[in-house]
């Protein structure tokens, strides 16, 4: 994985310099909260419900087992014994100090980790495949195009404010396990019919209050044009995105309104001009950043799996991942304990993840966007050792891409944007589940929770989804199927009228039901869905 | 750096040597129109491209920030010093300390803040980041090029 | 009543405007009436709080209850860990805010 070099040590250094400077004239009055807020949040800290809150980036997800021994020591130092992995892949800390900020960053940047534009309208940390230099079906690597881009837009004096967040992806294989067309870019790295590397762009894309699915705007940009094309990108949505309306000002609101073709016409024609302005870094960085993440010695080994174990079996049914040498497999720890908080991990169990990192998988980790961790190089051998430590921790639960498998953001309970809370109800429908006995039999059903509209809990990309609402004060939910983050992308259609809790945990049964009630042979609950159309699952609901 | 305190102009700092400009600057409107004008103020919303048939005769540019969120100011900046602006370029308005490193970089050489700023903690921003990954028109190598020598 | 909350600058903890100063825990809030804006003023400049704001509670037996779920919540803790909010010991805590 990437190392920094000086250069990039002074970047991370300087920052926790600027921001003590920032945070302690906030401390002695010289800076307003009004002032002092849209610097904060550029540097990852809010003001949440119950105190500060820290995101810390993981660049495109990967971090290795000193970062993660790093960031539990973080969570007993500064916070309170645990941590919160997100679905932009990073982690967040929800009882910081401002007081302690500073030096929390600095334990940070020891470590080549910051919280460098986790929020505010900046480009923000950029996300990508959680089985990038390990899956079987990736044509290269996309981490080093996401390294790049990470360089290009941190600090870009351009792009600080504005009109909204910003959100970049990068994936490299057909499959998209990065939810890259919900961004509002979408980068793709391709080959050409002449061989050649290059990226395609889609832009537009995003969940929020207007889901909407970007559309590619070039199908190929050179390799040595990248951060240009980006750059252009960026330019006509700085001067032309909306600032009127907050909930306008994405870049997917002036893609749309402007239309995907002359949107793009106003990117070529910036481009144009850009490719004369020297933006673009030398091809031999590219050159430089490809063996950070060059494959580690893979060992021969044995190519099958004991499967007398059932438990075991089950777990490596559900929870590994073809790798790329058939003597290894990826390993998702599942951070979705029947009945816990998705996401969360404790220092503890953040240590241990750490352990088994270097133990097991060449010290690498990856934070996926479902809120839970894999060991991207784990040989075949050792799987049944590492599953039995994983177990014995409560880190063995053999649910990936299951019913139980919520992805759940804080909600009310942590975040002052939400209406209602989603962790108790991912916990009562994961309780439920398990109790029933359902989850296999339901095979693949992502359940996606978010507690406002803003959508951080993808509902609009679920299987079903569910949003929370505030009715009067009091919570209520809504419910929505047939969305999916993949390479089929789609977005999910509402039911009907919402539910309260206890009502919509029995509609997400109800609506399983349907489901296993009509499926035909092989197919998943999206697909059933798909093809029966949303009037049967809106009779069993509401009639 | 030249402090102007409290001048009538209200600029704080200036990184030219050469006479300050004692027009008047008038709308992006106006001055397509005027040809006797040398100044001109752009307004966030105002397209800096319509000034470039005119470069030849602005000597100043003030780009307005009414208030330092919206960053379209900076867009302008970079486009008119890509296109070989080289007159003064002011930044006005809601302008802070922790806005002037990325606006120098943008090509701002001149700032008339609506609240004067401190001076050392003007001087401690603006010689914080000792590299850059990203270049503009200032013609600072970026670290991706320092990196190959 | 009408009861002043905000955050603490340094710390980020929830507090609630006592009449003299700000606590952790909502049942010491008082009815601050007309003198909200004048009160939040005057704390938010000497920087014992930030962002100070008002809401509507009532009070009964139990104590001080505000009106909106979210300020219950902000009031007790998150609902999921009972361990880290203001009434550990009691796992039922959550049900206060519903």
């Amino acid at each position: 994985m990437y190392k920094y070099d000086n250069y990039d040590q002074q970047m991370v250094d300087t920052r926790v310099a600027e921001f003590r400077d920032q945070a302690q004239r906030r401390l002695e009055g010289k800076l307003s909260e009004d002032q002092f807020k849209p610097l904060r949040l550029m540097n990852g800290l809010y003001l949440q419900l119950h105190a500060y809150m820290l995101r810390v980036a993981i660049p495109y997800g990967t971090l290795n087992g000193t970062q993660m021994h790093a960031l539990a020591d973080i969570a007993d130092k500064y916070d309170r014994g645990y941590g919160h992995f997100t679905t932009r892949q990073n982690i967040q800390y929800n009882w910081i100090k401002l007081e302690e900020a500073g030096d929390l960053l600095a334990d940070l940047a020891a470590v080549e980790m910051h919280a460098i534009q986790t929020s505010g309208n900046c480009i923000r940390n950029i996300s990508s495949d959680h089985f990038a230099g390990a899956a079987r079906d990736e044509l290269v690597d996309p981490r080093p195009y996401a390294e790049l881009m990470r360089q290009w837009s941190s600090f870009h004096p351009e792009f600080m404010y504005l009109p909204r967040k910003f959100k970049i992806a990068v994936i490299a294989a057909e499959t998209d396990r990065a939810a890259m067309r919900l961004h509002d870019i979408g980068v793709q790295i391709v080959k050409n019919d002449a061989g050649d590397i290059g990226a395609s762009f889609f832009v537009g894309g995003g969940m929020g209050r207007t889901p909407m699915i970007a559309p590619m705007i070039r199908e190929f940009v050179p390799l040595d044009q990248l951060i240009t094309y980006a750059e252009a990108c960026l330019r006509v949505y700085n001067r032309y995105g909306r600032r009127d309306n907050k909930y306008k000002a994405r870049i997917k609101i002036l893609v749309h309104e402007l239309g995907a073709d002359e949107y793009t016409r106003q990117v070529e024609e910036e481009f144009a001009h850009m490719l004369d302005q020297g933006v673009e870094p030398p091809l031999a960085e590219i050159e430089r950043l490809r063996p950070y993440f060059a494959d580690p010695a893979f060992e021969d080994g044995p190519k099958t799996i004991d499967r007398s174990d059932p438990d075991f079996a089950l777990w490596v049914d559900r929870n590994t991942h073809a790798h790329k040498h058939d003597s290894y497999v990826s390993a998702v720890i599942s951070l979705k304990p029947v009945g816990g908080i998705p996401g969360d991990a404790s220092a503890e169990q953040m240590h241990l993840m750490a352990d088994l990192a270097k133990e097991y998988s060449f010290d690498e980790l990856r934070v996926m966007h479902t809120q839970n961790v894999v060991l991207p190089h784990v040989k075949i051998a050792d799987l049944h050792a590492l599953w039995t430590r994983l177990e014995a921790a409560g880190l063995g639960a053999p649910n990936l891409d299951t019913i139980e498998d919520i992805i759940a953001c804080p909600g009310l309970d942590y975040c002052s944007l939400a209406n209602a809370r989603s962790i108790p109800l991912a916990q009562k429908i994961s309780e439920r589940f398990a109790e029933s006995g359902k989850t296999e039999e339901l095979g693949q059903l992502k359940l996606k929770i978010s507690g406002c509209i803003n959508a951080c809990g993808h509902h609009h990309a679920g299987h079903i989804g569910i949003l929370g609402v505030d009715k009067k004060g009091v919570e209520n939910y809504q419910l929505s199927l047939g969305g999916s983050e993949a390479e089929d992308v789609s977005l999910g259609k509402i039911t009907g009228r919402g539910f309260d809790e206890a009502g919509v945990i029995d509609a997400v049964e109800t609506v399983t039901d349907v489901y296993l009630g009509k499926r035909e042979d092989g197919e998943r609950f999206l697909d059933t869905y798909r093809r029966i159309g949303m009037a049967p699952f809106k009779e069993a609901l509401y009639d | 750096m030249t402090d102007l305190g409290t001048s009538p102009d209200a600029v704080q700092f200036r990184f030219r040597d050469d006479e300050v400009v004692d027009q008047a600057s008038v709308t992006v409107d106006a001055f397509v129109e005027q040809s006797n004008a040398n100044a001109v103020r752009i307004e966030p919303g105002d397209d800096a491209r319509a000034l470039l048939p005119h470069l030849d005769r602005i000597a100043l540019v003030e780009v307005n920030f009414p208030v330092f969120g919206d960053g379209r100011g900076y867009s302008s900046a970079r486009l008119l010093r890509e296109a070989g602006y080289t007159g003064e370029l002011r930044a006005v308005g809601d302008v802070a300390v922790d806005q002037l490193f990325n606006m120098r970089r943008c090509g701002f050489d001149a700032f008339a803040p609506d609240v004067a700023m401190d001076a050392a903690d003007a001087k401690a921003a603006l010689a914080r980041w000792p590299q850059v990954y990203q270049a503009t028109t200032d013609d600072r190598a970026m670290i991706q090029e320092l990196r190959h020598g | 009543m009408k009861i002043l909350t905000g955050n603490d600058l340094k710390s980020g903890a929830v507090v609630w405007w006592t009449g003299s100063e700000w606590s952790l825990h909502v049942n010491e809030a008082i009815d601050v009436g007309e003198e909200a804006d004048a009160i939040a003023a005057r704390e938010e400049a000497s920087r014992r709080v930030n962002v100070p704001y008002t809401i509507e509670a009532t009070q009964d037996a139990d104590g001080v209850r505000p009106a909106h779920i979210k300020d219950r919540v902000r009031a007790l803790g998150p609902t999921v860990r009972p361990d880290l909010t203001l009434k550990p010991a009691d796992p039922d805590a959550g049900n206060w805010v519903i």
